[in-house]
């Protein structure tokens, strides 16, 4: 899988060519009724604007906030996550997995790029590409270590492959100092990759 | 490629570590002394010799050496006897692995990923590709040379050539025969 | 298929990196590309598995060297051709040059948001039970179909416990091929990593699949 380095490596030509037969059938799916542009377009700003994993963070900072709301996630995700408004395409039956400080959770779709969308939005290029996919299940620890993440050596990880319609959404551990905080602000503390398990979610310091 | 490979030609030859003379002599026998002919020449006298026979399945790197080929990809030499209940099929799944010794270097198809991923998995569908139909029934055994062995196939020898001398035998015996993707040539196709 | 796509547990792609502050697209084309994806589903008439598969259906060469939707986009190519949607002369041309075969369905910009939001749920209703239960052994069977599968290859052969039972859903390798939807009851297996990467694998280490029944075997 070319990851974004080979990306802009690739000859110019080559990559204007791909663009030029995307055009090409954009017109001909255009002229014959099968699509229409403003759907297209309306499609592209959902998914580049509207969705995105502020969702997610939003999702966790409610259940580190509210425990019954933690509760209702982690028996039955789905319907929890629907309460925010969040729901649908390729997030149709979402299971939440929780970190612990005995056990950490790390999501990958080996097979292709299975993602929970509606939380997270589209999956970085990382993500999908033949590194991350062939190594998270061989070698996590490896894989933490190249996003600057080192466990303890007793802490048990355990790896998601998202190989059916199921997605999964960690819930990382809530940071300390963060007592009385608003849902808005801790949801600041939630990245994306604490998220998939890639990454821990940041400290209060890290905000300051 | 052709500019890189010239560059560090020089680059070891002006080092010292390695000799032109030696580098073309090597390209010299790979190319035009130590080819299939060897291997054909080994079936053809198993198929003539009832010892040789014997002794080529059961020990064939003496068998062979005794006929003065062995060496490099060639110190452990296992011959595989095809019968009309057993064909054998030769493949390195893991690189290249082939007997130079008896038939020199291997072919690209041999060394590429269709049939290295498909022998073991399909050798009757790889055998189609080669224009080979067997019998429903016969056995197909793949052997594939992950260890220092190198494996050649013995085809049937074909009917019709009875009282032939070796040397004319070793006209019917085909490269793809001794690897198991095709069969001996029958008398009909010489002339 | 035991084709490129089965990634896990393969050596030599080097290490994961991420691109900083990545967008969401590169490219204007990529935009399109998903856009048309996406859009072309419901007059298309095929359903995500079939999509699937015709992504991972190339040589290794190409799908490791294409870029996510340039994979994306070729699929999308090959499902219009076979479907007789598009014309190789068509794609050349930039034009549609023959009379448009009906569709069921356009998805017009007010449904958009709708039908994003409906999403394909794939569980269906049973009556029947499932064999395995949360604890049971269970060994991943050695299945190699040609066709669409989702069942790694790096855990076939494998012995796992089941950890939930998760619904009764669609089966992807009967969809794929247009066979139907065949749903089976889903569960998720947990494997620990030693029994899948032997004895110096990282004892810490467990990884699940979600797996179809009749993906499994019991393994008491």
């Amino acid at each position: 899988m070319a990851n974004d380095h080979h990306h802009h490596d690739h000859d110019h030509s080559e990559l204007s060519d791909t663009q030029l037969r995307v055009r090409a059938l954009e017109t001909v799916l255009t002229e014959k009724g099968y699509v229409d542009p403003a759907a297209l377009d309306l499609l592209i700003e959902t998914y580049e604007k509207k969705v995105g994993p502020r969702n997610g963070a939003r999702v966790v900072a409610r259940a580190w906030a509210n425990p019954a709301y933690r509760a209702r996630l982690l028996k039955d995700a789905t319907p929890a996550i629907g309460e925010l408004g969040y729901a649908g395409r390729q997030g149709e039956h979402i299971v939440a997995v929780e970190n612990t400080p005995t056990l950490h959770n790390m999501v990958v779709c080996t097979l292709c790029s299975c993602y929970p969308w509606p939380v997270l939005g589209l999956p970085p290029v990382w993500y999908k590409s033949a590194p991350y996919r062939s190594r998270a299940v061989a070698d996590p620890r490896g894989v933490l270590k190249d996003f600057g993440v080192t466990l303890p050596a007793s802490t048990k990880i355990r790896v998601w492959d998202s190989t059916s319609e199921i997605r999964y959404l960690v819930v990382p551990m809530r940071p300390a100092g963060t007592d009385g905080w608003t849902e808005e602000r801790l949801a600041d503390l939630v990245t994306r990759d604490s998220m998939i398990g890639t990454g821990l979610p940041k400290s209060p310091k890290d905000l300051a | 490629m052709q500019l890189r490979t010239r560059a560090l030609q020089t680059i070891l030859t002006e080092k010292g570590y390695i000799e032109q003379a030696a580098i073309d002599e090597l390209i010299e026998t790979y190319e035009k002394k130590i080819g299939p002919r060897n291997g054909a020449q080994v079936v053809a006298k198993a198929w003539t010799d009832p010892k040789f026979r014997k002794w080529l399945f059961e020990d064939g790197t003496a068998a062979i050496g005794s006929l003065g080929f062995g060496g490099r990809s060639g110190n452990h030499l296992v011959a595989l006897e095809n019968t009309p209940h057993v064909h054998n099929m030769v493949v390195c799944t893991l690189c290249s692995c082939y007997p130079w010794a008896v038939l020199g270097l291997p072919p690209l198809w041999y060394k590429s990923a269709p049939y290295r991923s498909r022998t073991v998995a399909d050798p009757r569908g790889v055998l189609r590709d080669f224009g080979v139909a067997l019998p429903k029934d016969t056995e197909i055994r793949v052997w594939d040379s992950t260890a220092e062995l190198r494996y050649m196939v013995v085809p049937m020898r074909p009917a019709g050539t009875d009282g032939w001398t070796e040397d004319k035998l070793v006209e019917l015996v085909t490269r793809d025969s001794m690897i198991g993707t095709g069969f001996a040539k029958s008398p009909k196709d010489l002339r | 298929m035991n084709g490129p796509q089965d990634l896990g547990g393969m050596d030599g792609f080097g290490p994961v990196e991420p691109e900083p502050n990545e967008p969401v697209f590169h490219d204007d084309w990529e935009k399109r590309a998903f856009a048309l994806t996406l859009a072309m589903g419901m007059p298309g008439g095929w359903n995500i598995d079939q999509s699937r598969f015709a992504r991972e259906n190339r040589s290794p060469a190409e799908y490791w060297s294409m870029s996510y939707y340039q994979i994306w986009f070729a699929a999308l190519e090959r499902m219009l051709k076979e479907r007789a949607l598009v014309t190789d002369d068509e794609v050349v041309a930039g034009h549609s040059l023959h009379k448009p075969k009906p569709v069921p369905r356009v998805l017009s910009p007010g449904d958009v948001l709708k039908v994003l939001h409906r999403g394909g749920p794939t569980e269906r209703p049973t009556n029947t039970k499932p064999a395995f239960k949360p604890g049971n052994a269970v060994r991943a069977k050695n299945i190699n179909p040609p066709t669409h599968t989702r069942l790694p290859r790096y855990v076939r052969g494998h012995v796992g416990t089941v950890d939930r039972v998760i619904g009764f859903h669609v089966f992807p390798d009967s969809n794929a091929t247009g066979a139907g939807e065949n749903p089976q009851w889903l569960y998720t297996v947990r494997f620990e990593g030693r029994e899948l990467w032997g004895p110096d694998g990282d004892p810490t280490s467990q990884v699940s699949v979600d797996a179809w029944e009749s993906y499994l075997t019991p393994a008491d």
